[in-house]
């Protein structure tokens, strides 16, 4: 089976705004030396806090930004591969803040339309632009509706929607519902969660919060400072993490007091 | 929660008002504002000439209409060349890599150093005195803070995620110019036009009184101030009215900016709520 | 009671945002304000300390110490803020100056409010930074704030907060905008100096673990009116209202996903 995603040896590094007008540029490595496999079917949440590399590793995967060092790999073949279009049909991407994430200029309908027209899709528009609504629990009504008019929870639907439109096999979703109130959290994360079950998606999320990965995701990769410090099956890196920062991070998770009236 | 934009309002009216004047002098004028009369000379506002006669005898108040033609069209023409520059130069910096625009922003920076007259004289004395010089002088020298202001408002809205999604649903560059940037530009743009066309006006008008715009014998507003200003102890009267024309033109495009501003800007953000 | 606040109305033009809101509060005590996005709960902690824009309109009555708060003018409530009355914003880049170091926006409370001179102020600025936990407080005191680090940043915030020892701390969402390592650190931090000064503290959040954690008593808000207004304990054990048995269900749900995991020898 091959992988939906390999990376080797994966390095980008930043350079800064020199501080002097003759002096040498400082660099940031915002990634160093990231090796990770993506199989289809897989669930799997990069988790790290700011700072750690998580979105920069997120564009490298997404095409949208060029490694310094070391390549990113789509079903064997390295990227940028010749027939992006074909990648981007394949390769889908859901954004955190759902005031930005959306044209405040074009209707929900041109919104989830839009892939379909750039990516050549020969299916119906209109009925794909159904489809992909209704998989997110939205009704064809909101079709004419703007984005100003919408919740944020909403919002976050038709991003999804937008992401599914192309028939993608796999959906990168940077905090996709870090930007929402709690209740609408649960909403929007059943619906990406039966996005898996439902169309057998393969699914990247990344997240900051451990209490999103816990419920969406199978696979964990903990980033510090650029690096991959741990990785395996949730619940094994839940359980007994190894590393010092997957700890603190455990560690640090509000919860809940104890002793409730549960038994 | 509408409350009533007063600015959006009367700054309309004044360059509606002005526009009216404008087409106006098509049609009709009280007199011909070329007939020189010179036993009327400078005759007061009175009921054969409203606003009276100027130093040839000439009716001051034809010569304000068929004078709005030349500040109105230059106004008008130089705004377009502006804004098109402008657009053009600030959204293909905002997106071009860092060694194109580098230069590009210094370019730019140097044509806003210039002031507008400075430019426009410079050309006269190149290309002789007329309205053409003064509509590409002024719209040329406009450009720069156009394409500046385009430039800062592009690359933020390159920053907004649903670029990023553009992107990766597939969408060229182009198609992201036509589809994204643009529309979301165009309350910016109007904003910015209004604020060019006073700017404008109050060039030409400059230029005309400095006798580098708009020649003899079509009438000017700036011409009629600089050749009436040496009555303005005497008879401030008949300087006065070439001067309210042109403060009420302006003002108007002014207000109309800023009403437009006030109106645009609420909307676009209520959807960030 | 330190704070009484009773019929708390605040309209913007026809929107009512806070709807006939009431709680006390006594010296030492804890009140926590949870609630969604829109729900009003940073609009009543802003008319308490009196910084609700111009275009508001007020009704009710905020007593503090005795001293009705809403017929106190500007410049009166100027004397109450940073001095009495302390507080710690979100977002900690915006709440600081940017173009002022960090020890010197310590010092200007305590400059306006104790009369201190300039040299003492900063002295016990830097004494302020070793308080709320920054290594190397003089060199902190120096720095600006885009120098620091978001967490950095909220502890500054809170040094500006606490300056003169107010006897009401109001935090609006002091942690939101920080990863979840640095939030535990700040809330510590925050309860411990809570607990030195026996000030109170209002605390106003979306995350119910947090205030949870945090308080002893919580006002749900939903609205702009509160809809239920109980202990802590009480209030996660056996919420009485719909909204609050939604929001601590899913609390309770999404931490369960997630303590299920981590919980070892777990099958």
């Amino acid at each position: 089976m091959t992988a939906m995603f390999q990376t080797e040896s994966l390095c980008r590094t930043f350079k800064l705004p020199r501080t002097r007008v003759l002096g040498a540029h400082a660099s940031r490595r915002a990634l160093d030396n990231i090796n990770l496999t993506v199989n289809p079917g897989d669930r799997l949440g990069i988790v790290g806090e700011s700072g750690s590399g998580k979105t920069t590793l997120a564009r490298l995967l997404l095409g949208l930004d060029v490694p310094t060092a070391g390549s990113v790999s789509f079903l064997g073949e390295t990227l940028p591969l010749a027939d992006m279009k074909s990648f981007r049909r394949q390769v889908q991407a859901v954004f955190q803040d759902p005031r930005s994430s959306l044209n405040p200029r074009m209707s929900v309908a041109d919104i989830v339309r839009e892939p379909l027209e750039c990516l050549n899709i020969e299916e119906s528009h209109s009925a794909r632009v159904d489809e992909s609504l209704a998989a997110v629990g939205l009704s064809k009504e909101i079709c004419a509706r703007f984005p100003h008019e919408l919740s944020g929870g909403q919002r976050q639907r038709v991003a999804i929607a937008r992401a599914l439109a192309s028939r993608p096999r796999l959906l990168i979703a940077d905090e996709p519902v870090s930007a929402l109130d709690v209740l609408i959290r649960d909403e929007v994360t059943a619906v990406l969660s039966g996005l898996t079950t439902n169309l057998g998606l393969t699914l990247i999320i990344i997240s900051h919060d451990l209490k999103v990965i816990a419920r969406l995701c199978d696979k964990i990769l903990v980033l510090h400072r650029g690096i991959a410090v741990e990785h395996g099956a949730v619940a094994d890196v839940f359980r007994s993490p190894t590393h010092e920062v997957t700890q603190r991070l455990i560690a640090s998770v509000p919860r809940m007091p104890v002793a409730r009236n549960a038994p | 929660m509408k409350q009533r934009n007063s600015t959006l309002v009367i700054g309309a009216s004044l360059v509606g008002f002005s526009i009216a004047v404008f087409l106006l002098s098509f049609f009709w004028t009280p007199y011909d504002p070329l007939e020189i009369n010179p036993e009327l000379s400078l005759t007061r506002p009175s009921a054969a000439h409203w606003l009276g006669t100027d130093e040839n005898g000439r009716d001051i108040l034809s010569n304000i209409i068929v004078g709005s033609r030349a500040t109105l069209v230059v106004a008008m023409v130089s705004v377009m060349i502006c804004m098109l520059l402008g657009v053009s130069i600030g959204v293909a910096t905002a997106m071009s890599p860092k060694w194109v625009e580098s230069p590009a922003v210094f370019g730019v920076d140097i044509l806003l150093a210039l002031p507008t007259v400075l430019l426009a004289i410079v050309l006269t004395a190149v290309y002789g005195p007329s309205t053409s010089t003064a509509v590409v002088a002024i719209g040329l020298a406009l450009s720069a803070p156009v394409a500046q202001v385009t430039r800062r408002e592009v690359k933020s809205i390159l920053l907004a995620d649903y670029v990023t999604a553009a992107k990766t649903s597939g969408s060229g560059s182009l198609r992201i110019v036509r589809k994204h940037i643009l529309p979301n530009l165009r309350a910016s743009l109007f904003v910015q036009a209004s604020g060019a066309s006073a700017i404008a006006i109050l060039a030409e008008a400059t230029l005309s009184y400095l006798g580098f715009g708009t020649p003899p014998p079509d009438p000017s507003w700036g011409r009629m101030m600089a050749s009436l200003q040496q009555y303005l102890i005497v008879a401030p009267i008949f300087p006065l009215w070439p001067g309210l024309a042109i403060v009420i033109t302006v003002l108007g495009f002014n207000l109309l900016g800023d009403g437009l501003r006030e109106a645009l800007d609420p909307t676009l953000r209520r959807q960030t709520d | 009671m330190l704070l009484q606040v009773r019929g708390l109305t605040v309209r913007f033009g026809d929107d009512v945002v806070v709807d006939d809101v009431s709680f006390d509060l006594d010296s030492g005590q804890r009140l926590g304000i949870i609630g969604e996005s829109g729900a009003g709960k940073t609009l009543t902690s802003l008319a308490v300390i009196g910084l609700l824009p111009d275009t508001a309109s007020v009704q009710g009555s905020i007593v503090f110490d005795g001293v009705e708060l809403l017929e106190k003018t500007d410049a009166e409530m100027t004397l109450l803020r940073g001095n009495r009355i302390g507080m710690v914003f979100q977002e900690p880049l915006t709440a600081l100056n940017p173009l002022m170091r960090v020890g010197r926006q310590i010092a200007q409370p305590l400059r306006i409010h104790r009369g201190m001179r300039m040299k003492a102020a900063l002295d016990r600025a830097t004494e302020l930074c070793a308080r709320v936990g920054l290594p190397d407080p003089e060199r902190m005191a120096r720095m600006f704030p885009h120098q620091l680090s978001g967490g950095q940043r909220q502890r500054i915030g809170l040094a500006i907060a606490l300056a003169c020892g107010p006897s009401l701390l109001i935090a609006d969402e002091p942690t939101s905008a920080l990863d979840v390592t640095v939030q535990e650190e700040v809330l510590k931090l925050i309860d411990g100096l809570v607990k030195q000064e026996g000030s109170s503290l209002v605390f106003v959040s979306h995350d119910l673990p947090v205030v949870a954690t945090m308080t002893e008593r919580v006002a749900v808000m939903r609205g702009g009116k509160i809809v239920e207004l109980a202990d802590t304990r009480d209030l996660l054990d056996s919420p009485r209202h719909e909204y609050s048995q939604l929001l601590i269900r899913a609390a309770n749900s999404s931490d369960d996903d997630f303590l299920n995991l981590a919980r070892p020898g777990k099958t």
